[in-house]
Parts: structure tokens; C-alpha cells; sequence
């Protein structure tokens, strides 16, 4: 759940100063935050957070393989109705797994909270390109077919409950749900992950590599 | 996605204000211009309550007509309190 959350953070805030509209740079940038906030509180939980994030190679990472992939079609791509997809997704599960732990772990109970939120947000889009214009619908059903068997890894365990969140705001949004039949990629929970991982973590890790321990 | 109508943005800072109104911001529609308020205006513990309004259904006096509109109240200084001289004995008040 920790690398799931940070992976996810690291990953939406190629967004920022790139939304289509500043209020939606602000509120991707806003739940980029919130997933890097719940990451950290987990992994300062689990030892030394820096060493944790910095100085982990791919194969010790745990994240499931939907949260590493581009938010496009292809590496350095950056498609709107692609992430929103993604964060329809990932939200979906994260809020029933936060759920699940709310009433246990004071970490949970607080990301339970803006889980919803972004859920939230990622509905409201999903909606709107679903039910929009031929070329958002077209855009956002692609990412939804090409992200799908994505899925099984990241619902593990809450397969039914998943569906039962996402199915309805696909079919509000007019969007058709892939067949569940064909491939499944997993994975990730063991450490083998995508060539995107590699790429996103000496990105993300090269700073504290070079300067360790910097702070600005 | 410019095009995106205008909303003006109300936060009622807590229980027992007014809503204040905070600036303004694009969205689509109404739900997402309540979001992006959320996003935008209510960071800080900002508010408990949010409005917004489209820009088009506000009716805005107009610089223009700032003489007729305000200079009349200028010298009716009959209209603030302090023009009555209080009446002996009067408590109270």
C-alpha cells in the first residue's frame, strides 16, 4: 500500500504545470500530495522513510504494476483521459482498502477521508469524458481497455467490491467494460515490475543517489 | 478547454459569517466548479461552506453610473445614527 501510494505520487506529479486547465493542474497536483503524504506516514511506520524510498532498487519494490505504467499510451506520453482511468482505478481500490483499515490504523482513517475525495474527482471526469464528445469518449475507452487486465494484480482479495464501485460510473459514463477474460500481468507484489518502474525510480531517486540526505 | 464558463467563488469562513466572496475560477459545470473551489479556495482550513455562481447570473452596477448609484448618500448625513442627539434619560440605546 506504502509503494503503491508513493509510486502513484511520483507518477501523477508529471502533471503538474502540464493539466489542461490550472484548476485541474492544482487538483492533480493536490492528490499527488495527499498520496505522497499517506506514503510517507506508512513508511516511516516501517523504518527510515528516506532509505525506504531513496535507496530501494525495482525488484524491492511492491507496488502492483498499474501504478508504475505511463499515463499514455507509451513512456514520457501524458493523456488526460489516460489518467483519469488510472485514477479511477487505483482510487477505487485504494479507498476499500483504506476502509477496510480505518478503524484500526490512524494512518488509514486519515487517507480514508481523501481517498474519497479522489475517487470522487476521478468519477466526476471519468463522467464527463465518457459522456462527452466522441474524441474523450474514444480517449478514455482506449485507456480503459488498454489498462483493464492491470486490474486483477491491483484488486486482489477485492475483486467484487471493485467492480461494484467502478461498473457504475462506466455505465453512467456510457464507457463498456472490458471482458475479464485474457490477460492478467501481476507481479509487482514480488518485485518484478515493468521497465516504467526503472525509469520513474531514477528519476525520482537520482537527487538523494547523488546528494544523499539533500534538503532544500 | 478555456471556454469553460466562469464561476465566482463564496467561502463562509465558519459557523455564523457570511459567505465571503474569495475570486473566481473556470469549470465545466457546477460540480466540478465546487471541486475545483474545494481545490483552489478551502487548502488551509479555509472554510466550512462553499458557494459558487456562475459569473453570467451576477448583475454588476457598472463604474459608470457611480455618481447616481453612491454620491447621493454622500451628504444624507441624516441617515447614520450619529446625526440624533440622544434625549435625556433615554437607557438602554
Amino acid at each position: 500500500m506504502a509503494d503503491d501510494a508513493l509510486i502513484a505520487a511520483q507518477r501523477l506529479s508529471e502533471w503538474v504545470s502540464r493539466a489542461p486547465t490550472l484548476e485541474e493542474d492544482v487538483a492533480l497536483a493536490n492528490i499527488a500530495l495527499d498520496q505522497l503524504g499517506v506514503a510517507r506516514l506508512l513508511l516511516q511506520s516501517l523504518g527510515d522513510e528516506d532509505e525506504l524510498a531513496y535507496l530501494r532498487s525495482d525488484s524491492e519494490f511492491r507496488n502492483c504494476l498499474l501504478v508504475e505504467l505511463p499515463l499514455g499510451r507509451y513512456r514520457g506520453d501524458l493523456d488526460f483521459g489516460w489518467t483519469i482511468a488510472w485514477l479511477l482505478f487505483l482510487t477505487a481500490a485504494q479507498h476499500l482498502r483504506y476502509n477496510d483499515l480505518a478503524g484500526s490504523d490512524p494512518v488509514a482513517a486519515k487517507a480514508v477521508k481523501e481517498s474519497a475525495y479522489h475517487l470522487d474527482h476521478a468519477t466526476q471526469w471519468t463522467i464527463r469524458l465518457g459522456d462527452g464528445t466522441q474524441e474523450s469518449h474514444r480517449r478514455i475507452q482506449a485507456a480503459i481497455d488498454e489498462l483493464w487486465p492491470y486490474t486483477h494484480e491491483l484488486t486482489e482479495g477485492l475483486r467484487e467490491r471493485w467492480l461494484s464501485i467502478v461498473d457504475p460510473v462506466l455505465e453512467k459514463a456510457t464507457l463498456t467494460r472490458p471482458s475479464d477474460e485474457g490477460w492478467k500481468p501481476s507481479g509487482g507484489r514480488e518485485g518484478q515490475h515493468t521497465e516504467h518502474l526503472s525509469y520513474l525510480l531514477a528519476e525520482m531517486q537520482s537527487l538523494h543517489r547523488a546528494h544523499p540526505g539533500a534538503t532544500w | 478547454m478555456t471556454s469553460d464558463p466562469l464561476w465566482e467563488v463564496f467561502v463562509r469562513p465558519r459557523r455564523g459569517l457570511s459567505h465571503t466572496h474569495v475570486g473566481s475560477l473556470h469549470a465545466p459545470d457546477e460540480v466540478m466548479a465546487l471541486r475545483h473551489a474545494r481545490d483552489l479556495y478551502t487548502r488551509r482550513q479555509e472554510g466550512v461552506s462553499i458557494w459558487v455562481v456562475p459569473a453570467s447570473a451576477i448583475t454588476a452596477s457598472s463604474p459608470d453610473e457611480k455618481d447616481s448609484f453612491f454620491d447621493p448618500a454622500a451628504d444624507k448625513i441624516y441617515r447614520h445614527p450619529t446625526f440624533y442627539e440622544l434625549p435625556e434619560g433615554v437607557q438602554h440605546l
